[in-house]
């Protein structure tokens, strides 16, 4: 076993994401799977081959500099949870 | 007490100058009511997709060749992961391990010389929205509003090699890399607004010590002042901290500006675990020599290229052109006044001298100088030709603050006119010595400080008019 169930709780917590107690196993096994996988890829010889972020033949896809109309105020707040003066309302940043 | 050596490098942010924001077409016009310059994209909503401005990559070609840096051909954009309100997608869009610009260097005048701060990189990247506190400070506050119509305004960040080794060391840095930014106009470099700002990595170490200390970086430098007061605080801090026997910690502090110190910043984040990975809705970059040829062929002339300029054609002196070229539009306001001034070093003197006195008196910038360069000019010529003395300038100077009038206006209604024909000043010359029979008989008897005297009672009378060295001469002629 590769990771823990102490990988996972911290992957977890930096994605904000909340595991129950009696999936933790379930997870970790899954974890270990995916990362099994990558050791086998991992016996390939790359030697002198490029790293390739892209798969797809495509490159400088742009945008002109034009800026135009986005959505309203009351469009954007629509789905916030609390609002204050215009702005989406959140809790103390700082402990 | 050990010597110390102070370690600093800087990352700068500087938000380009684009129409529209980096990844979407929202405006990217500071200020405005907080969520009206947003949409999909910038809001971080479930399948909005990014499609990058080309604006940005042609600013961020401009701005690394200006800092004599090595262009990449092969970009790509990452997405850093983390958790904070201001992020609306949980993750920023930036350029990792690939960034556009490696290995440049800007030059500085330090006491002695020249001196070369290394540019480590620059890559392209979009700004965060912006928090607005419920109470004074981010610590003291309950709650904040969240502001997204800065989120995804393209920014690049600069940093330096460790190389500077004083606040002065920084301060001259960050000057000259906010004229560059400004000269190549990728950047309007406002820091009270934000379009400029500046975080420093800060270490001490024992003096000829073969490792730099831990550092500890420093956010929120609003300001050049602030940046000089934050390092020396911090520098302070960090040797007393080693001298009583602690060490310091590695973190991330923020600059208190109304209590003069750093204090530690934690965050209710994660230490730094970005788990950064390339960005899958975007589309690599890949730049052509004709591309970088054509960018480097269309560079404007920079800081250093202009103050070369004003010593060799304006003939002034390396510190004075040093200051007039330290931000564009005092450089500009130079060129414009000089067209018609016939006396460019005079232009100078008063561009540093009074100018620069009612600019920093009034807390504005040149862009906001009620007089126009084209009349400074004017007023320059005046005395240069004769008509207006020098004293009576200062007249005429203070009535242009007032009025957006020529000069040559202003002398004929307040009546300044130098008076330079012989007749006239001979009528009070004469005047002057009938009262006086004394000083002629001193200025006789060889008494050197009677003429002073005399030139004095003749310009009294002229209320100030009269061309000195034209009462000088007739003085002296008459009384012989």
């Amino acid at each position: 076993m590769k990771v823990t169930t102490k990988d996972v709780e911290y992957i977890a917590q930096l994605s904000r994401l909340t595991i129950p107690e009696g999936e933790m196993e379930k997870f970790t096994e899954q974890f270990n799977q995916i990362l099994n996988y990558a050791d086998i890829l991992q016996k390939l010889d790359t030697a002198g081959i490029e790293p390739t972020p892209y798969v797809l033949p495509i490159s400088n896809a742009f945008r002109e500099d034009v800026a135009l109309p986005g959505v309203t105020q009351e469009e954007a707040l629509k789905n916030a949870p609390a609002v204050h003066n215009g702005g989406f309302k959140v809790p103390r940043v700082i402990e | 007490m050990k010597k110390y050596t102070t370690v600093i490098g800087l990352e700068v942010h500087a938000e380009l100058k684009t129409n529209s924001k980096a990844f979407c077409s929202c405006s990217t016009e500071f200020g405005g009511e907080p969520n009206t310059h947003v949409c999909p994209v910038c809001l971080g909503m479930p399948g909005a997709l990014p499609v990058l401005n080309k604006q940005v990559v042609e600013f961020a070609i401009r701005a690394g060749l200006a800092l004599n840096c090595d262009i990449q051909k092969f970009n790509k954009f990452d997405r850093k992961n983390y958790f904070y309100p201001d992020l609306s997608k949980n993750y920023q869009i930036s350029q990792f391990d690939q960034p556009i610009c490696l290995g440049g260097h800007i030059d500085i005048e330090v006491e002695g010389g020249k001196k070369r701060i290394g540019v480590t990189r620059i890559h392209m990247e979009e700004d965060a929205g912006k928090l607005n506190h419920s109470g004074a400070t981010i610590s003291t506050s309950d709650s904040s509003a969240v502001d997204y119509n800065r989120a995804g305004v393209p920014l690049i960040e600069i940093v330096s090699e460790p190389d500077m080794r004083s606040s002065e060391e920084a301060r001259a840095y960050l000057e000259q890399l906010k004229a560059i930014l400004e000269y190549t106009d990728v950047c309007d470099c406002k820091m009270q607004e934000g379009s400029l700002r500046c975080d420093a990595n800060i270490s001490v170490m024992p003096e000829g010590a073969a490792e730099f200390g831990t550092r500890a970086e420093i956010k929120n430098l609003n300001s050049f002042r602030a940046l000089v007061r934050a390092i020396e605080y911090e520098v302070e801090r960090q040797i007393d901290l080693v001298e009583s026997g602690g060490h310091v910690v590695q973190e991330t502090r923020t600059w208190d500006d109304a209590q003069g110190m750093t204090l530690s910043m934690r965050s209710k984040e994660e230490a730094h675990d970005y788990r950064y990975f390339p960005e899958p809705d975007l589309v690599p970059v890949e730049l052509d020599d004709a591309w970088i040829e054509r960018v480097k062929n269309e560079l404007p002339e920079l800081p250093a290229q202009r103050q070369q300029r004003l010593m060799t054609e304006n003939g002034l002196p390396a510190y004075d052109a040093g200051l007039i070229v330290a931000t564009k539009a005092m450089a500009d306001y130079f060129d414009a006044a000089c067209k018609n001034a016939g006396d460019d070093k005079a232009v100078a003197n008063w561009l540093l001298g009074d100018v620069s006195a009612y600019l920093n008196n009034e807390g504005i910038e040149i862009d906001a100088f009620p007089i126009k360069p084209e009349n400074l000019g004017e007023m320059v010529a005046l005395i240069k030709g004769g008509v207006l003395s020098s004293k009576l300038a200062k007249k005429v100077f203070a009535e242009m603050l007032k009025a957006d009038k020529s000069p040559k206006v202003l002398v004929k209604e307040l009546g300044l006119e130098q008076v330079s024909d012989e007749g006239a000043i001979a009528a009070i010359v004469d005047e002057v010595l009938a009262e006086n029979p004394q000083s002629i008989a001193d200025f006789k008897a060889g008494k050197d400080r009677a003429i002073g005297f005399l030139v004095g009672q003749v310009m009294k009378k002229s209320r100030g008019k009269a061309n000195p060295g034209m009462v000088n001469k007739l003085l002296v002629e008459k009384m012989q």
